[in-house]
């Protein structure tokens, strides 16, 4: 009994200690990186930075703000292309479909996902900048777009199934119809986290380099409007890090913080956002 | 034997409610309208394959409370649901046989005006996430009414007893509201689009005592003005509620009778095993 005991008093002492490890591991990587990025992105860091164009070869300073806007207008067409696609997809597959029609997009959207950006930029390029004969934002949009799908699409739908079912009913016996109930009852009960899902498949693809590379290209000045090849922050931290200059390993650097720290403060948001907890009581 | 005893128990009631709605001087609108507000004509309805009512039939009159009884499972709810076409809202049900609606067949009228007509109130409350205010409007709301709605939200909890305790915070959230109070909400949302008829699936069997009075006491208040069917677990809320009660058992209609008559001489032997405990 005793050596029994003590067997299971060290196996539970290792067993607790080998997860502790383990914990301690994955945390250290993500504060390592950021603060190795602190480290060297942060003395680059200044006003100018967010508010100057790149300087020429040679000359030391200047900024991303062309990279910074570049990120933001990308994000914007991804958001306004993909997010409708994929949220009205969830609502058929959580309201509407049957069994076999949802099963088959599921499974699709599931392979989509896995699909590598590389990839999917290749696609945008046959699909928008061969036709147009030029890189352009709205590619790189498009781009995004596409990868901002199938993370929408599943997250909306398992949010709506999250909606209790006693809700539709309710909305049923009052004599609404079908489009009424989701619209006036399980969306807005599920809004929350929907966007959530959004903010959050957004902040991802944010960080994407390889879609962006022979789309939205690159632009060491501003891009007016959305026809034009325009910087976005993944591209120029690529472009910038394999460089041969020691200011542009700098910059780069600096450049990852930025992306590092919005991707980082919209999660926080994101977080905080959804802790005030679900707009609908969980039976 | 047992597809003739919904028939007896049936026709039996039926007599006896429309003689004694006549003598009252029942308050029936139309000239020459029954005192019948729905009628169920022999009904079976299927879940799949499962046959879940077996030809039964009931009147439901106006004006007046109806009471279903039974254990769990013999189908009392799932008629209720035929009388909305609730049931319509599941995959591979099957109704056959008429339920009519003041003599109007309800298969024939767009689902959502029978709904407006005959209202539904659920086992546990299930308020919308929305606003006190918000979930009186709803089902005005989605029939094209815009804009401020004050004088149908007050009128309707007004109807269902809630007015005073929630007058100064209609914009809270629903789910601010005690259990009771969420029930009496979601009856006020019935309420609201003025249905002719209410239907309640044990509406008190997620209540304590105190609040189970207050939702017995309001279905009283209600019922000059509306019709209503109950389904309750509890026999003693049937007897204390309703004016006629129908008893279910696996799917049939046993037996249909005015409330007293059937707590006091059941006439068939299974209603008398129910009713005194012996099973269920």
């Amino acid at each position: 009994m005793s050596a029994r005991l003590m067997w299971r008093k060290t196996l539970n002492a290792t067993m607790l200690s080998l997860t502790g490890v383990c914990m301690l591991i994955t945390v250290s990587v993500l504060f390592f990186i950021l603060g190795y990025l602190v480290y060297n992105g942060g003395k680059d860091l200044s006003w100018n930075f967010f508010t100057r164009l790149p300087a020429p070869v040679g000359e030391v300073g200047g900024g991303m703000a062309n990279a910074i806007v570049g990120s933001l207008k990308l994000l914007l067409l991804a958001a306004l292309f993909g997010v409708p696609i994929g949220l009205l997809g969830g609502v058929y597959l959580a309201e509407f479909g049957g069994r076999t029609v949802p099963f088959l997009v599921r499974y699709t959207a599931d392979l989509l996902n896995g699909v590598p950006s590389i990839v999917i930029g290749i696609f945008a390029y046959a699909l928008v900048v061969m036709p147009m004969h030029h890189f352009s934002t709205l590619a790189g949009g498009v781009a995004l777009g596409i990868m901002v799908i199938p993370t929408v699409l599943r997250n909306t739908e398992s949010f709506l199934r999250d909606v209790p079912s006693s809700l539709r009913e309710g909305s049923f016996a009052l004599g609404a119809n079908k489009w009424k109930m989701v619209a006036t009852v399980v969306l807005p009960a599920a809004s929350r986290g929907i966007l959530t899902g959004v903010l959050l498949a957004l902040a991802r693809v944010a960080g994407e380099t390889a879609p962006l590379l022979f789309t939205a290209f690159g632009n060491r000045y501003w891009s007016p409007g959305w026809m034009q090849p325009t910087s976005s922050l993944p591209v120029i931290i690529y472009t910038y890090a394999t460089g041969p200059y020691e200011d542009w390993h700098r910059q780069a650097w600096a450049a990852g913080l930025v992306l590092l720290g919005l991707v980082l403060v919209t999660n926080i948001l994101v977080r905080t956002f959804l802790s005030r907890g679900t707009s609908y009581e969980r039976s | 034997m047992n597809a003739a005893f919904p028939l007896m128990g049936n026709s039996g009631a039926a007599a006896s409610s429309k003689s004694r709605a006549a003598a009252e001087g029942s308050t029936t609108a139309a000239p020459g309208a029954s005192t019948l507000r729905m009628k169920v004509t022999r009904i079976n309805f299927y879940y799949g394959k499962n046959h879940a009512l077996h030809n039964v039939s009931l009147d439901v009159a106006t004006n007046r409370v109806t009471a279903l009884i039974g254990p769990s499972g013999c189908g009392k709810s799932t008629l209720l649901r035929t009388l909305n076409r609730m049931y319509e809202t599941l995959r591979h049900t099957r109704l056959e046989g008429q339920i009519s609606l003041d003599g109007v067949d309800i298969l024939t009228l767009d689902v959502t005006s029978l709904r407006r007509q005959v209202g539904m109130v659920f086992q546990k409350p299930n308020p919308f996430p929305k606003s006190i205010y918000e979930n009186v409007a709803y089902g005005l709301r989605i029939n094209g009414h815009k804009g401020r709605l004050d004088d149908a939200v007050e009128k309707s909890l007004r109807r269902a007893a809630l007015w005073d305790e929630v007058k100064d915070k209609l914009q809270k959230s629903a789910y601010a509201l005690s259990g009771g109070q969420q029930q009496r909400l979601c009856i006020a949302r019935a309420l609201a689009v003025d249905p002719e008829v209410l239907l309640l699936d044990e509406p008190c069997s997620a209540l304590d005592p105190v609040n189970t009075a207050k939702i017995e006491e309001l279905l009283f208040e209600l019922k000059p003005s509306c019709t209503l069917v109950i389904v309750t677990h509890n026999m003693q809320q049937a007897a204390r509620v309703s004016d006629s009660t129908a008893f279910m058992l696996n799917g049939d209609l046993i037996e249909f009778s005015p409330t007293r008559q059937m707590f006091t001489t059941p006439s068939d032997p299974r209603t008398e095993a129910y009713i005194t405990g012996r099973f269920g």
